[in-house]
């Protein structure tokens, strides 16, 4: 299966694009699972999609200083506006899915070779 | 050729205000990205710039990062008014943590800061005395290598 790309993902997981015109073409070759931000700033790898249930500021800015390619904010959780300004600004596209983590994750694992997960 | 800056600045870290935490260190990353540096690079230095800034954020009531980078190498120091660092050993532990709830409702907290510094750094010396604040100096080579 190839990789998915991130508008691929947006319909697997039923989300809402929150930051609207940023491009959704780029392909997800890594995800990062997390709602500890020490974990992602100590594990995750330049390039993934951070799946989070956190819906406060320092997501998008651990997200960016971290080369994130975008946020997947699980379980029917919104950022606030301030928040999707911010992650619009640094170009960083949040979806928004009503799926629990563990239901993220499961969807999205299913289309990544082993490795990239 | 260490001595030889081509760039300098000092930022403010205002202790508590986690509204802004981690500004200081997009701005440093936006920085490093403009000047061209290797991208593992620029990734290294903008982890730990966070994490010690968040230190300051969580611990301190004031602090100051000044940023340098020199043709072969990016230098950090971040100094607070914190209540400093009793056994920096044992905060150089993995999971060791004195963080507040408050801390970790955002995500930090989880007693990796410092070990996450030292892994992302060249060279990381802190340097501390109780009531009166900690010093960290981080210098992270410019070059292409491990994110």
């Amino acid at each position: 299966m190839a990789m998915l790309t991130l508008k691929e993902i947006q319909v697997l997981l039923r989300g809402d694009l929150l930051t609207p015109g940023l491009d959704l073409e780029a392909a997800c070759t890594k995800v990062f699972a997390s709602d500890l931000m020490s974990d992602v700033l100590a594990f995750s790898e330049p390039g993934s999609t951070l799946l989070t249930g956190l819906v406060n500021p320092h997501v998008v800015r651990t997200a960016c200083l971290v080369d994130a390619m975008a946020i997947i904010v699980v379980q029917g959780k919104r950022p606030n506006a301030a928040v999707l300004d911010e992650a619009s600004a640094k170009k960083l596209p949040i979806i928004a899915t009503g799926c629990s983590m563990f239901e993220a994750c499961s969807r999205i694992a299913q289309y990544l070779p082993d490795g990239l997960r | 050729m260490n001595g030889d800056f081509v760039f300098r600045q000092q930022f403010e870290i205002k202790g508590g205000d986690f509204s802004r935490g981690g500004e200081v260190s997009c701005e440093v990353k936006n920085l490093l990205k403009e000047f061209g540096l290797p991208a593992a690079s620029v990734r290294r230095a903008a982890i730990a710039s966070y994490e010690a800034e968040m230190n300051v954020i969580m611990y301190a009531d004031h602090g100051f990062l000044d940023f340098s980078v020199t043709p072969l190498e990016i230098r950090i120091v971040v100094e607070d008014n914190g209540p400093g660092i009793a056994d920096i050993e044992l905060a150089m532990n993995e999971g060791y943590s004195t963080a507040t709830p408050e801390m970790r409702e955002l995500g930090f907290g989880a007693g990796m800061g410092l070990s996450n510094i030292k892994k992302n750094t060249d060279r990381f010396e802190i340097t501390s005395e109780v009531g009166k604040g900690a010093r960290l100096s981080m210098i992270i080579r410019a070059e292409e290598r491990r994110a």
